[in-house]
């Protein structure tokens, strides 16, 4: 069985990805990626993995690069955060648009001005519509186990699309936590043989990719790029199935806490969603039916699992750590528009929190769930979006 | 045991707190506990003032905050007495535990702890010159704080002490840092 050690999210990402042993790998340092992709340099010059790697002047050239390798054939890998990940904007479209199983831990960070280096999950929210899939981590434990995952599941011949794994830049990126890792050959044998799939380095079947496509085609190449992303969720759920079989540790489309026979919820993403499961179980003691639904796969987001999950809820607040300036928040409107269909449905509540890395406190937790009691008690609710923890 | 004990240290900024933090959460892993060790991040100077936070536990830690209601507080540089309320959100039965020349009773009267409060110090930055050279008190904290609540062995943490300093130093210095956590241990004075 595996090791138990004390580690920080990056060290355990750095760690995966040495198991896992990329063709290449092009990064370029950003707060707080930078000591993940330090220790994996690491990896690389003291011989223990044979990943070649690029250190290029950008992040826009780190996913240029990463295409370029992918394309050729081999497993790649990189990471980024906050303004790293804004600077690939146009690579990112196109590794998705390429069909790129690229693997990219992003250590979510806000984006300036003002400048900030800390936690929020503006970067990876912005990157939504980009055409790669999402998976969200709570803890060190996850954001490894999900690196894993993730290169089972972009790679797979159905899917060959590239994956982002998130997890919290410095609440998780720089804590560490007691985690296990997994035994080598069982990462190894997990993950399995990189297999090419058209690759440009098969000089006796040349070939183009990424050409120019005008009006008559372009339509009809997008829609296959949403019908590919209809296949993901079962590809998920298969490969955390085969997951839970090394490891001992379930995961699926999102995790539910206490939800079955709650009336009232949190809807929370990543860390934040650690802290306010203790809160649940206060409320619990109190006979309050809390419960909490985080989610892990974003993008696809499985609206139809999620509208179950939270349709015999009475009241439901759908935290953010980003903000859509004008609009509600990007969770909340991928929850309202899971629930919209359904003819009841519960109160929907929208609340902003922890931007720049402003700390999600246990009260935070709590004054949202009184919040909650006092809307199934009145059946009235003051106001959709708000901004909490914040100084007046 | 209690199911979760959470420890605030408060150090400045080049003394080797956060390593300790890390250190004691290492060392703490033993015997299936669960750990967390983190520093709150800003500005990272020499010499301004910082926390870093512990959490240990029998059962798993899902609490990602910093810690509000210390069971331990370690403080690595008494100057930060004069500037910071380091008793806020303390508990009635905190333990604390300071790096200072100064004796128990004076420091129990400068913290205005309260009779159900543990005050312990240790003079941490002469022990780290005596055995180092250089004032970093952080492996001399670890031994006085691994004696003063008594959750690991001696040789646990020195075993971990030796881990970590290994990594980055040379011989002699991990020596100093054996020889300052076991005096640190030894010399702790409770009040």
């Amino acid at each position: 069985m595996g090791k138990i050690v004390a580690a920080t999210g990056n060290e355990a990402v750095a760690e995966a990805l040495r198991q896992i042993n990329p063709d290449v790998c092009a990064a370029y340092p950003i707060t707080p990626q930078t000591d993940m992709m330090q220790r994996f340099a690491s990896f690389v010059s003291d011989g223990k993995v044979d990943t070649e790697i690029m250190l290029v002047e950008s992040e826009h050239s780190a996913m240029s690069a990463c295409i370029g390798a992918s394309a050729g054939g081999g497993r790649v890998a990189t990471a980024t955060s906050g303004p790293g990940l804004a600077l690939m904007w146009e690579m990112l479209y196109v590794a998705s648009g390429m069909r790129l199983p690229i693997v990219m831990p992003v250590v979510n960070r806000s984006l300036s001005a003002p400048l900030n280096i800390h936690g929020d999950h503006s970067d990876a929210m912005g990157a939504r519509d980009s055409g790669w899939i999402q998976l969200w981590s709570e803890n060190a434990q996850e954001a490894y186990d999900n690196t894993i995952q993730a290169f089972r599941i972009g790679e797979h011949m159905d899917i060959r699309l590239p994956v982002m794994v998130c997890l919290d830049g410095f609440i998780i990126s720089h804590s560490i936590e007691r985690m296990e890792y997994l035994d080598d050959n069982v990462v190894k044998a997990f993950v399995r043989e990189y297999k090419s799939l058209n690759p440009l380095l098969d000089v006796e079947n040349p070939k183009s990719i990424g050409p120019l496509i005008l009006p008559d085609l372009y339509h009809e190449y997008k829609r296959a790029q949403h019908e590919v992303m209809t296949k993901v969720k079962d590809v998920v759920l298969d490969v955390a199935e085969d997951f839970k079989k090394i490891s001992g540790r379930s995961y699926g489309l999102f995790e539910t806490y206490r939800l079955d026979d709650a009336e009232i919820a949190v809807v929370i993403l990543n860390s934040a969603a650690g802290t306010a499961k203790d809160i649940v179980d206060e409320f619990r003691e109190k006979g309050i039916k809390a419960g909490l639904l985080k989610p892990r796969l974003f993008r696809p987001f499985p609206y139809e699992e999620v509208a179950h999950a939270l349709k015999n809820l009475k009241a439901v607040c759908i935290m953010d750590r980003a903000d859509s300036f004008g609009g509600y928040g990007p969770l909340f409107m991928e929850v309202s528009s899971a629930l919209y269909p359904l003819n009841d449905r519960p109160i929907m509540i929208n609340k902003i929190y922890g931007l720049g890395g402003r700390d999600f406190m246990p009260q935070h937790a709590e004054i949202v769930l009184d919040e909650l009691v006092e809307i199934v008690k009145t059946g009235k609710f003051k106001t959709i979006k708000e901004y909490i923890g914040v100084r007046e | 045991m209690e199911k979760m004990i959470e420890i605030l240290w408060h150090g400045r900024g080049g003394q080797g707190t956060v390593t300790a933090a890390k250190v004691l959460a290492n060392a703490c892993l033993s015997g299936g506990r669960h750990v967390q060790a983190f520093p709150e991040y800003g500005p990272e100077r020499s010499g301004a003032p910082l926390r870093a936070f512990n959490r240990i536990s029998s059962g798993e830690i899902r609490m990602h905050c910093p810690v509000l209601h210390p069971h331990i507080v370690g403080i690595v540089d008494a100057t930060l007495l004069d500037g910071i309320n380091v008793s806020e959100g303390t508990r009635d039965n905190t333990v604390f535990i300071v790096n200072t020349s100064k004796e128990p009773g004076e420091i129990r009267e400068k913290l205005n702890a309260k009779p159900t409060q543990t005050v312990f110090t240790v003079d941490a930055t002469k022990i780290a010159i005596d055995c180092i050279g250089r004032a970093l008190p952080n492996s001399t904290m670890l031994g006085a704080l691994c004696k003063a609540i008594n959750l690991i062995s001696l040789e646990t943490i020195l075993e971990d002490v030796r881990k970590s300093f290994g990594k980055k130093f040379s011989q002699k210095i991990i020596d100093g840092n054996l020889e300052a956590t076991k005096r640190g241990y030894e010399e702790v004075k409770e009040g």
